[in-house]
């Protein structure tokens, strides 16, 4: 299974975090770091693989890509293919282009709700969902299409909501 | 600079302000002024702030609903940064409950992220989970499955599970695959809470939706790798399936690159597999979509290769199939020879797994292997280690080995070291070609990984120094330990050294600095001290070295000599007497009194060179015999054996678990019974442990001796069997620390040596010959390094000399076989069991006779013998007497084709010397065979033999040829 979907630039900072399996904001911290000196200690033009255990424990391997500045990663064990995985980040990275239009690192940053919500449609619960990035943004359009019609119906008035700020 | 860029971008999209709807200004700031921070501290400090904020506007009262949105999303991205925004969890758990859609996402994101799934607050969430679980909106549905994935635990697994199975059903096939993902995520937390759900998987498998098919793919992927029996019947359905998907009898939509769903074939495959390893009659049903799909995989997109990657590892994975095996390694070599380091990389491991079934491919590809362990790309690099190590044999371990600590050396990934580390020691220790070797290997693995290393590692080190060769040849201990004292000696003077090696040094230094008398017993002690000293070493070195001073006393003392305590060993011996470690007391206190004992009593509580000596241990304390006698008199109780205390209360049911305990661990010291022919899987140890051990190579002189031992056979097949069974773990001993073979030669040469004397300097000759031609065929291939080139054959030129040999043998006319008989009984040997069992074999489902991947490279004599013969039958009329002596053989073998269930397996236990004899009935003919196919045999290779001297030289060198001559 897919364990964690990273996005973070190259000077290690986090744009995306995503973890399969829960682990502590301190741990994530600690999991950046030690990532980020693998892959910035990787030359160019080498191969998209690191084998990850000393990281994310036996048998896992981490597939990246460098686009621009920032680093796409995901973290699987051996039940997927690296091959597979890279194409993945691919989907991934078509979708977000799809989604903003040339996307760039701001776009990340300010979106990341938005960037969850394609993450959620290409792999759910640590599996692969959909790999098709037309498919996928289908879905997402969809989810923003209800959210703004929802949203327009249910303005609701203070009093209401307040139920909840008690 | 970079950084530079990224503000300026990050300023001027800033500006635009509306480009991102969703969100507030204040938040747009917040990653602003993050963006432009300077330094770590700075960045902290405005995200401490930006949190200090958020926890007092959080808690206002009415906070509206629109802005408490943007509050969550601030704090999720805060933590996202490292810092902890536990204050804001109960908000986001609030917002789940929301109603409007896009607030209950937020909600759920927040919680999924911030939420470990035993965390006080899921209870509150389960309740809405439920809820919206059965909600009519589909996307409420699906974000309410996305958080049960990650918040259900195995205690809340029930709560939801009823709402999840229905929506199994759902019309929408989003959300049935979300469903069978749920299911599948909830096993994987807790297989039993499902387990009467598992039949919906195997329903699902025939969803409408392709989709929710593949979904499915990965739960079953799962229970299949636990359990594979219970799903055999699914084999013929899996292939199906991937024969339609790869045949694109799927939507378009389901293309990826113009690959009909990759994803869901690389699935399949990964658990066609898991099927059909090992399983003859599963792996049959998978052959014919496999070679459809090497066929059909296009290799220019990456998805291509990663099917075909996949496809690679299937192959490896079930029962052997020459065809196929021929496309993977084809595959393979396209890997290997492309540019790209991912394919490279798919390459090497996937030669890793086919050299498993074939160790000879591998030296297709030594070039490319090479290229790849001096690639700069760390990655590349490991993953070539760990084929090296794979494909590691006596031949070429040394080079091996070396390269390892090489690169063991060069890097600073701790982890890793410990890793390559463990390995070479495991290596070292299995293919040592000298004893002297192997010090040299462990002390540089120690020197550099010391800490990393096990402690069994160490102990083994100095067992092997003390035991010596384990034979007779006291000289040569002696020697080696002596060399081991003096490259310690040396060593000593490095600066840093680690505390395991520091422990083996100083019990080495102990037990044998002085035995050879060329260093005093002063200078050993000196040098001890000085290692407690010049390196900080703790108790348990210290320990080691006053041991080892204590050690040196005794024998000085014993052999007569004054002692004169040096100022620094008083000064250590002072120092531990004072120490707070007991054990280091006790030991000072100990060399203390011993040097006041006389030379006989010194020399009795610490013998020279006895460290091997068997304590005794008196197990019937017979000198307590008067003790209980004289307690007995005087009224004690007399003892009761356990089994007749067990009724007992009270004092002996105290005791009893302690001595059940002690029953269980105690040591077997019978025999292990032989192992039964019927287990296929052991079949091949036989192989390793026969008499001559070195045989294990070399199935031509298995066949050799066989022939002529096949009268013994006969005779007694019992008592040879019995007789391999108990060598079995001597063999492996003495293979480890054994003499030294003929140093670069696999242990072919012995074998033969043994069998035939005076052989050995005529083969030198000729595969000397042949080493040269195999050169010029390399030096046709430009631009390849004469370096190179050396590492190769070191590496992979112990396969390649086999093979010579192979030939050498076939020259050497009737005893061996040839080559174009080994070649070509891989490539047309049908197994008579099989071509018997189907009416009309496919060509393509020839096998290897091998039913086990990870088995020793045996290779069937039986079915060599049937290659002698073919390949000569179809070589034409030169051979007549060779067909017709072929045909005999064969009608031979119809006539006994139904006695044995399967009549390879019986050739397998003909070829391990009767090893099997408990089912003598049906095996003893077969020797007979053997006997009478003999003469006809050696006939046809007198003939190939004069031929060849003659004309064409079919060796392995123009494979080609014989191709062609075979068809």
């Amino acid at each position: 299974m897919i364990r964690a979907v990273i996005v973070m630039n190259t000077q290690g900072k986090p744009r995306l975090l995503k973890f399969y399996e829960f682990q502590p904001p301190e741990k994530q911290k600690e999991l950046m770091r030690s990532v980020l000196a693998v892959l910035s200690g990787r030359p160019d033009n080498v191969s998209n693989f690191v084998e990850a255990d000393a990281i994310f424990g036996p048998g896992t391997r981490l597939v990246y890509k460098h686009l621009a500045t920032l680093y796409f990663i995901f973290v699987f064990d051996n039940s997927e293919n690296e091959l597979a995985m890279l194409d993945l980040i691919q989907v991934f990275v078509e979708t977000m282009d799809r989604c903003f239009k040339n996307v760039c690192e701001l776009d990340i940053v300010f979106n990341f709700n938005k960037m969850h919500a394609i993450v959620d449609e290409i792999i759910f619960g640590g599996q692969v969902l959909e790999t098709s990035s037309e498919q996928v943004m289908k879905a997402v359009e969809e989810i923003a299409r209800l959210e703004k019609s929802s949203n327009s119906i249910s303005f609701v008035p203070k009093a209401v909501s307040g139920r909840f700020g008690r | 600079m970079e950084q530079l860029k990224t503000i300026g971008r990050e300023l001027a999209m800033g500006s635009q302000g509306g480009a991102w709807a969703g969100q507030s200004k204040e938040f747009l700031d917040l990653v602003k002024s993050i963006g432009e921070a300077r330094s770590k501290a700075e960045e902290d400090r405005i995200i401490l702030r930006e949190i200090e904020s958020l926890r007092r506007r959080i808690a206002e009262p009415d906070v509206p609903r629109r802005r408490m949105k943007d509050y969550i999303i601030r704090l999720v991205y805060a933590e996202m940064l490292g810092h902890d925004a536990s204050f804001g969890y109960i908000h986001a758990v609030k917002m789940t409950h929301d109603d409007s859609l896009p607030l209950k996402r937020t909600g759920y994101l927040a919680v999924t992220l911030f939420l470990n799934d035993d965390h006080d607050l899921i209870i509150l969430i389960i309740n809405t989970i439920q809820k919206d679980l059965r909600s009519d909106n589909y996307l409420v549905v699906c974000a309410a499955l996305t958080a049960a994935c990650k918040l259900i635990n195995e205690e809340t697994i029930p709560a939801v599970l009823p709402q999840v199975v229905d929506l199994l059903a759902h019309p929408k096939e989003t959300v049935r695959k979300k469903a069978v993902m749920t299911l599948h995520r909830f096993y994987q937390r807790s297989p039993a809470s499902v387990s009467h759900l598992i039949s919906n998987f195997r329903k699902r498998l025939c969803d409408s939706d392709p989709g929710v098919m593949g979904a499915t793919l990965c739960p079953l992927f799962d229970l299949i790798t636990e359990d594979v029996n219970s799903y055999k019947d699914l084999v013929a359905s899996f292939a199906s399936i991937l024969k339609q998907v790869a045949e694109r009898k799927l939507p378009k939509t389901y293309d990826y690159h113009q690959m009909p769903a990759p994803f869901i074939q690389i699935k399949l495959l990964k658990i066609l597999a898991l099927l059909g390893s090992g399983d003859k009659q599963a792996s049959g049903q998978v052959y014919n979509v496999l070679s459809d799909l090497f066929r059909k995989c296009e290799t220019s997109s990456n998805i291509g290769n990663a099917v075909l990657y996949e496809c690679i590892c299937c192959v490896s994975s079930i029962y052997p199939n020459v065809k196929l095996m021929d496309a993977a390694i084809e595959a393979t070599s396209k890997f290997l020879k492309s540019d790209s380091h991912n394919l490279k990389y798919m390459g090497i491991d996937a030669l890793g797994r086919l050299i498993k079934i074939n160790p000879d491919i591998a030296e297709e590809h030594q070039l490319a292997v090479i290229d790849c362990l001096e690639d700069p790309d760390d990655t590349l690099k490991r993953k070539t280690f760990e084929l090296l190590y794979k494909m590691t044999k006596s031949s070429n371990v040394e080079v091996i080995v070396e390269r390892m600590i090489d690169y063991l050396i060069s890097i600073d990934d701790n982890h890793y070291k410990a890793d390559i580390a463990s390995r070479c020691v495991e290596l070292a220790e299995q293919f040592a070609p000298s004893n002297q070797w192997f010090i040299q290997t462990m002390n540089k693995v120690f020197e550099h990984a010391g800490d990393l290393v096990n402690s069994r590692v160490a102990h083994n080190l100095m067992r092997l120094i003390a035991e010596g060769f384990g034979e007779d040849d006291e000289g040569a201990d002696s020697q080696l330990r002596s060399s081991a004292v003096d490259s310690y000696l040396r060593i000593l003077g490095e600066p840093k050294l680690p505390s395991l090696f520091l422990q083996v040094i100083c019990w080495v230094l102990g037990e044998y600095g002085t035995a050879d008398g060329k260093y005093t017993a002063a200078y050993i002690i000196g040098k001890l001290c000085d290692v407690t000293e010049a390196h900080l070493c703790n108790d348990t070195v210290k320990a080691y070295a006053i041991s080892a001073i204590m050690k040196i006393c005794a024998f000085e003392i014993a052999a007569g000599r004054k002692v004169e305590m040096l100022p620094e060993c008083q000064s250590f011996l002072d120092e531990l007497s004072a120490s707070h470690s007991t054990d280091l007391q006790q030991r000072a206190y100990e060399l203390q009194a011993l040097l006041c004992l006389d030379s006989q009593a010194a020399g009795n509580v610490m013998p020279l060179d006895a460290s091997c000596e068997d304590v005794e241990i008196d197990k019937d304390l017979s000198f307590l015999i008067n003790f209980v006698q004289q307690s007995i008199e005087k009224g004690a109780n007399p003892y009761l054996p356990e089994s007749e205390r067990l009724g007992m209360s009270g004092v002996s049911n105290f005791s009893s678990p302690y001595q059940q305990e002690a029953s269980s661990h105690s040591l077997r010291f019978e025999a292990y019974e032989l192992p039964k022919p019927s287990s296929i899987p052991v079949i091949p140890q036989p192989f390793i442990s026969t008499s001559t051990t070195d045989l294990v190579l070399v199935p031509d002189t298995t066949y050799y001796r066989e022939n002529n031992q096949a009268s013994k056979l006969i005779v007694g097949p019992e008592a040879s069997s019995a007789d391999a069974g108990i060598k079995l773990r001597l063999d492996g001993v003495q293979k480890k620390w054994g003499k030294p073979t003929y140093s670069s030669s696999s242990s072919i040469t012995t074998s033969v040596e043994k069998t035939t004397n005076g052989v050995v300097a005529h083969q030198d000759g000729i595969r000397s010959h042949s080493r040269d031609t195999t050169y010029d065929s390399r030096r046709q291939q430009p631009e390849v390094s004469v370096e190179k080139q050396r590492l190769a054959a070191s590496l992979f030129g112990a396969s390649a000399s086999k093979t010579e040999k192979k030939a050498t043998m076939a020259q050497k006319a009737p005893k061996g076989n040839s080559t174009n008989a080994e070649k070509s009984s891989v490539v047309r040997s049908v197994s008579p069991g099989t071509s018997k069992d189907k009416t009309a074999p496919p060509p393509d489902l020839l096998d290897f006779g091998e039913p086990v991947p990870t088995s020793a490279p045996t290779i069937d004599p039986f079915k060599e013998l049937e290659g002698l013969i073919e390949p000569a039958s179809a070589l034409g009329p030169l051979y007549n007497t060779v067909k017709t002596g072929g045909d005999k053989a064969q009608d031979l073998m119809a006539l006994h084709m139904d006695t044995p269930p399967s009549v390879s397996r019986t050739s397998l236990s003909l070829a391990s010397e009767g090893t099997y004899s408990t089912d003598k009935s049906s095996y003893t003919e077969k020797p007979m065979i053997a006997v009478k196919k003999g003469p006809n045999l050696q006939d046809a290779l007198h003939k190939d033999a004069t031929a060849r001297q003659v004309g064409v030289t079919p060796t392995g060198n123009n494979p080609n040829l014989f191709r062609d001559l075979l068809g």
